[in-house]
């Protein structure tokens, strides 16, 4: 269970980034954060991974306080921030510690088939593609078997195409694993696709403003009346026309 | 990035981080049309060696200024037959060594040191700034008054134009590693010496090799400086021996010899280097693998 009190984080230059901020997530849950740019999105994720510390408020995972980085939580940046000088097969295993090099190398071959890149293994990042190099970089984030799993805009530097692609192999990634996931994305379709929750913020500083459950089977039909009904609910809210 | 010691002053002023990995790529895919690419290189120096050699066997060009490239060969060989040459490369080798250990060792230190700490480079950084606006050469009477007119003066000059363009590299390197890649080192809970192991020094490494290259380049620029200063062996003595006694073939024949160890150095460096920094070219190794195999 991942829960978020009152966070509030004001950064040293002044800016208020987040203010009061708090949701719980049940284990396997998925939770969409959607807002405008500089309303304290990737702040939030950084203050749940331990990156950063919140000025009020407290976090915890499983009754855990969060007080730095841990090895319950994974996450995906926006970017695949692959080490270049590593191969694939090691990049995958960087946050692996306290292993032999054999079971490293199993769990970081089963985390690349998950994400059909088995073949990259000795590839170096360079060779990859901007899709091929995301799904390293998730297979990075699971091969430490996270409970949470921290997602922040890690699709919305690829084509639409590609992008739809790896919605699928994400979800089909939870159905085997049941993380717990926060994903934070500009692309409403995807929270509405993806999520059991959405959480619309507004900034500055920024606050949930709006949450949508969601209860639809996933896969969901992304043609259907109520799907769209709901992303120009979201879009409406997020152009801040006055609650 | 061919640090012959004429481009060495160029060089110095590198900040850091010269396009290095840009230019090889364009040289590889012009080189990928086979054989006629590579030798179109050797066409005008070929042309003007024959053009030099006819010049002075005519006559046209008075001899005791410019000697013919046969006239040339046939010294550098005389000096290869003789052993003659052994004597002054191994004893300007032993001064560009000697000086590049030691000024690429402190530069080492101290460009780790400022880059890693903001402490510590406010610190030294300010002072060490300064002291390169001093022209190095500038230093060569303070040395020999110091250290004597032996050999730890020259040691001392070479290691002093080693020592900036390691010490630049190597501070800039670090600092701009990507903090991104240091975020995921953080968020794998590496701290201190597991973080710098795993993450600052493999991504430093390519822009502290540059340094280096850079500062061998230099360091051969300096051998030859503090040779021309006073020396009775050495590279640089060849050339100034051979002004004193009106040799113009021994002054060609010293400057080639500068060209041949200044580059088998550099290209012992490299391959030094090669293990280390694979995974930087190898990307572009592949992509002709493949494109020979597609043409194949
Ligand atoms: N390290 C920092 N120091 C000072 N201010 C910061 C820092 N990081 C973020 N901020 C500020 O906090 C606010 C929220 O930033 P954040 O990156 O969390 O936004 P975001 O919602 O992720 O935006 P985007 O959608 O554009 O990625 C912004 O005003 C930003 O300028
Ligand atoms: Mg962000």
């Amino acid at each position: 269970m991942l829960r978020v009190r009152d966070l509030s984080k004001r950064f040293e230059s002044g800016v208020t980034a987040l203010e009061r901020v708090g949701f719980t997530l049940e284990r396997g849950e998925i939770l969409a954060v959607v807002g405008t740019s500089g309303c304290g999105k990737s702040t939030l994720l950084r203050l749940i991974a331990g990156l950063d510390r919140p000025s009020a408020g407290n976090i915890s995972i499983d009754n855990q306080d969060v007080d730095g980085p841990n090895p319950l939580v994974g996450f995906v940046f926006q970017e695949p921030r692959l080490m270049p000088w590593l191969k694939i097969r090691d990049n995958v295993t960087f946050g692996l510690s306290g292993l032999g090099a054999q079971e490293k190398n199993a769990r970081a071959l089963r985390a690349l088939e998950e994400v059909g890149l088995a073949d990259f293994a000795e590839a170096l990042p360079q060779q990859l593609s901007g899709g091929m190099a995301q799904r390293v970089a998730i297979a990075r984030a699971l091969v430490t078997e996270p409970s949470v799993l921290l997602l922040d805009e890690p699709f919305s530097a690829l084509d639409a195409f590609t992008r739809l692609n790896l919605q699928d192999h994400l979800l089909s990634i939870w159905r085997r694993h049941r993380p717990t996931m926060v994903l934070v994305t500009h692309d409403i379709e995807e929270a509405l696709a993806l999520a059991d929750r959405v959480v619309i913020m507004r900034g500055a500083p920024g606050r949930i403003h709006r949450t949508i459950e969601l209860r639809e089977d996933r896969p969901r039909k992304r043609t259907a009346t109520e799907f769209q009904t709901l992303k120009e609910e979201i879009l409406d809210a997020l152009h801040l026309v006055p609650a | 990035m061919i640090m012959l010691t004429s481009e060495a002053a160029a060089v110095a002023d590198l900040a850091y981080r010269a396009p290095a990995e840009a230019t090889p790529r364009i040289a590889r895919r012009g080189a990928r049309r086979p054989s006629v690419g590579k030798s179109l290189g050797l066409v005008l120096p070929t042309i003007l060696l024959v053009a030099w050699e006819m010049l002075c066997r005519t006559g046209i060009a008075a001899p005791n200024l410019l000697p013919a490239p046969s006239a040339v060969l046939g010294l550098l060989w005389a000096l290869i037959a003789s052993g003659e040459i052994w004597g002054h490369a191994s004893i300007t080798l032993f001064r560009v060594f000697a000086g590049f250990g030691l000024g690429a060792l402190v530069a080492t230190l101290l460009g780790a040191l400022t880059g890693y700490s903001t402490t510590y480079r406010r610190l030294f950084d300010p002072l060490l700034q300064g002291l390169r606006n001093i022209p190095s050469l500038a230093w060569v009477p303070l040395f020999v008054l110091w250290l004597g007119i032996f050999e730890a003066s020259k040691i001392a000059l070479v290691a002093v134009g080693v020592f900036f363009p390691v010490y630049l590299n190597l501070m800039g390197g670090i600092q701009s590693v990507d903090r991104k890649l240091v975020e995921v080192g953080r968020m794998y809970r590496l701290r201190g010496f597991g973080l710098v192991r795993r993450v600052l020094v493999p991504a430093t490494l390519p822009a502290y090799f540059v340094g280096l290259r850079s500062g061998l380049g230099l360091g051969w620029m300096f051998v030859l400086a503090a040779e021309f200063m006073g020396a009775s062996e050495g590279l640089g003595f060849l050339l100034i021996d051979g002004q004193m006694t009106s040799r113009p073939a021994a002054i060609i024949a010293g400057i080639l010899l500068f060209a041949v160890f200044g580059k088998a150095t550099d290209w012992l460096l490299v391959r030094a280097g090669r293990p280390f920094l694979a995974w930087q070219d190898s990307f572009e190794a592949q992509t002709e693998r493949d494109a020979n195999a597609a043409r194949a």
